[in-house]
């Protein structure tokens, strides 16, 4: 076998490897997902969505964990949204390159890294005793906020770096200020970036059981929280909840709110492709 | 000596980027309602002293000026001067065309925008001067809402010039304007400057030496961070002083 002939198998080989690879991931999920739907999919509907938790499986809903839910979510992106893009914008604009700007630096990556129970246990103390907000809605709230602001900070840093120089020139040689540029040029530049970001943040927010397990949220909540102080759960602690029960009815509720879970998250993902998308189209330098 | 007064001087000048002396003892004098061009091979310092003229260097860490830049007499680094209103004064148009991904119309009233201006007349007025001054407004009346960006590179040039002109400076500062441009677009915006000098004092750092012949009055020759030559240009062009200057526009180096 010649030399060139070796080297285009060798190609061959590490193209069928890695197509090996990307395979490995979807395959799994796609048995997850089929698993999940033939479980689940049956029991989900309207009553399912409106009822109250319950001890008998076949009467229990997922009202309370939703609500919670989407509760959980709006409240936690008006925090950190507004927070992590000031930040954001702070350490890339006005942020002076030197040790105080490094330290921050690595330390908001390294924020990124830390487990989420942890963020649970300083949200229980902070937030919940020290705060006296205790298990409630704004408790879990402020909890998770903490825990996608490294990603919002970094993802807005990324995104305002990628807005050229010379726009930045081109206002700066009109008589804007500082702040002008910013706000008329680069943060609607860098928009859609940003707000990829925090929807991918969030979606990440949305998965979270254990911070909040942490901090009280309960499984069992009989009414629908109706205020920020009141008391909560969400659908991953619900379904977790479920699946530790024993009775194969309570796994099949698991399956279903699983689902919702998951629809929600897509929701999101795909909410964060398509303003990609968007801005992509409309920003080109 | 004629006690002229100059649109813009520079008197012992110095700059530097950290330790690096960028500019080294720059004297030269401007003339109002002319075209000074500054020329030289690249990193000679030329387009840092022209960003000297708008204090464009400013946002740059470790740069610094000694000396004095007079506008109209008035030291431009004076800590009473502040940079917005110098801006205002002193337009600049940069080497590759950064229209800002908006429309046309956001495009050419943002100067005023920023000052606070909102009425409707006066943007919309401004905005058609300033795009007739260019020669762009029959191109574009039809299709002012619509985005810059899809606009041809030569347009783009001359929008940045249209809205560097809607803020009424008097002095427009050019860095390279058409190196980026084909040679149709470029005899343009040469076109261009030839009209604006009517009106506005004009300066130019370009790396082609005919298009320094065709547009300007005086021309600096500029060499690591000094100013060589300063004349004429129709005199720097057929008896130079230096010899380096001489090689640098029969092109022996550079």
């Amino acid at each position: 076998m010649t030399n060139s002939e070796l080297n285009r198998l060798k190609d061959k080989a590490f193209q069928w490897f890695g197509i090996f690879c990307t395979l490995i991931g979807l395959v799994v999920l796609g048995i997850f997902l089929i698993n999940i739907l033939i479980d689940g999919l049956g029991r989900i509907d309207w009553e399912f969505l409106n009822n109250l938790p319950s001890r008998r499986a076949h009467r229990a809903g997922i009202y309370t964990a939703w609500i919670g839910t989407l509760w959980i979510l709006t409240l936690s992106s008006l925090i950190a949204f507004p927070l992590g893009i000031a930040a954001g914008v702070y350490l890339e604009e006005y942020g002076k390159k030197n040790r105080l700007s490094n330290f921050l630096e690595v330390n908001i990556s390294n924020l990124a890294g830390v487990p989420s129970i942890i963020y649970g246990l300083l949200g229980l103390e902070i937030f919940g005793r020290v705060f006296g907000l205790g298990g409630s809605l704004l408790t879990g709230a402020l909890t998770l906020a903490l825990l996608i602001l490294p990603i919002i900070i970094v993802t807005t840093r990324e995104a305002i770096k990628a807005v050229p120089r010379s726009i930045r020139d081109a206002s700066f040689a009109l008589g804007a200020s500082k702040w002008q540029t910013i706000w008329y040029q680069v943060l609607p530049a860098s928009f859609g970036g940003v707000l990829t970001g925090v929807i991918l943040a969030l979606s990440r927010a949305v998965g979270e059981a254990a911070p909040l397990i942490v901090i009280g949220a309960l499984a069992y909540v009989p009414f629908a929280p109706k205020s920020p102080l009141d008391e909560f759960t969400v659908l991953p602690i619900q379904i977790f909840n479920w699946i530790s029960r024993p009775q194969a009815a309570f796994a099949t509720n698991a399956a279903a709110a699983i689902i919702i879970l998951l629809i929600i998250t897509f929701t999101l993902n795909g909410i964060a492709v398509y303003l990609r998308y968007r801005w992509q189209k409309r920003v080109k330098w | 000596m004629s006690k002229k007064t100059y649109k813009l001087e520079a008197k012992d000048l110095n700059a530097y980027y950290g330790s690096f002396h960028a500019l080294k003892n720059i004297n030269i004098q401007m003339e109002e309602k002319a075209v000074t061009a500054f020329i030289g091979p690249s990193g000679c310092g030329k387009s840092t002293f022209l960003r000297t003229l708008n204090r464009m260097n400013d946002y740059i860490e470790g740069f610094r000026v000694e000396g004095d830049i007079l506008l109209d007499g008035r030291d431009i680094y004076n800590r009473t001067v502040r940079v917005d209103e110098l801006r205002k004064e002193v337009g600049m148009v940069f080497q590759k065309p950064n229209p800002f991904p908006k429309t046309i119309f956001e495009n050419v009233v943002y100067g005023l925008k920023i000052q606070g201006i909102k009425d409707k007349k006066v943007l919309t007025e401004t905005a058609e001067r300033s795009l007739r001054q260019t020669a762009l407004w029959d191109e574009v009346k039809d299709k002012l809402d619509k985005s810059a960006l899809a606009l041809s590179g030569g347009q783009q040039q001359r929008l940045c010039i249209a809205r560097a002109l809607a803020i009424s400076p008097s002095v427009i500062l050019m860095d390279e304007p058409t190196s980026a441009l084909d040679p149709i677009s470029t005899a343009k915006i040469e076109e261009l400057i030839y009209e604006l000098k009517e009106h506005y004092t004009i300066v130019i750092v370009t790396h082609n030496m005919q298009q320094a012949g065709r547009v300007s009055d005086h021309t600096a020759f500029f060499y690591m961070g000094e100013l060589v030559e300063f004349a004429k240009t129709r005199t720097m062009f057929t008896s130079p002083k230096h010899e380096r200057t001489q090689n640098y526009i029969t092109g022996r180096f550079g």
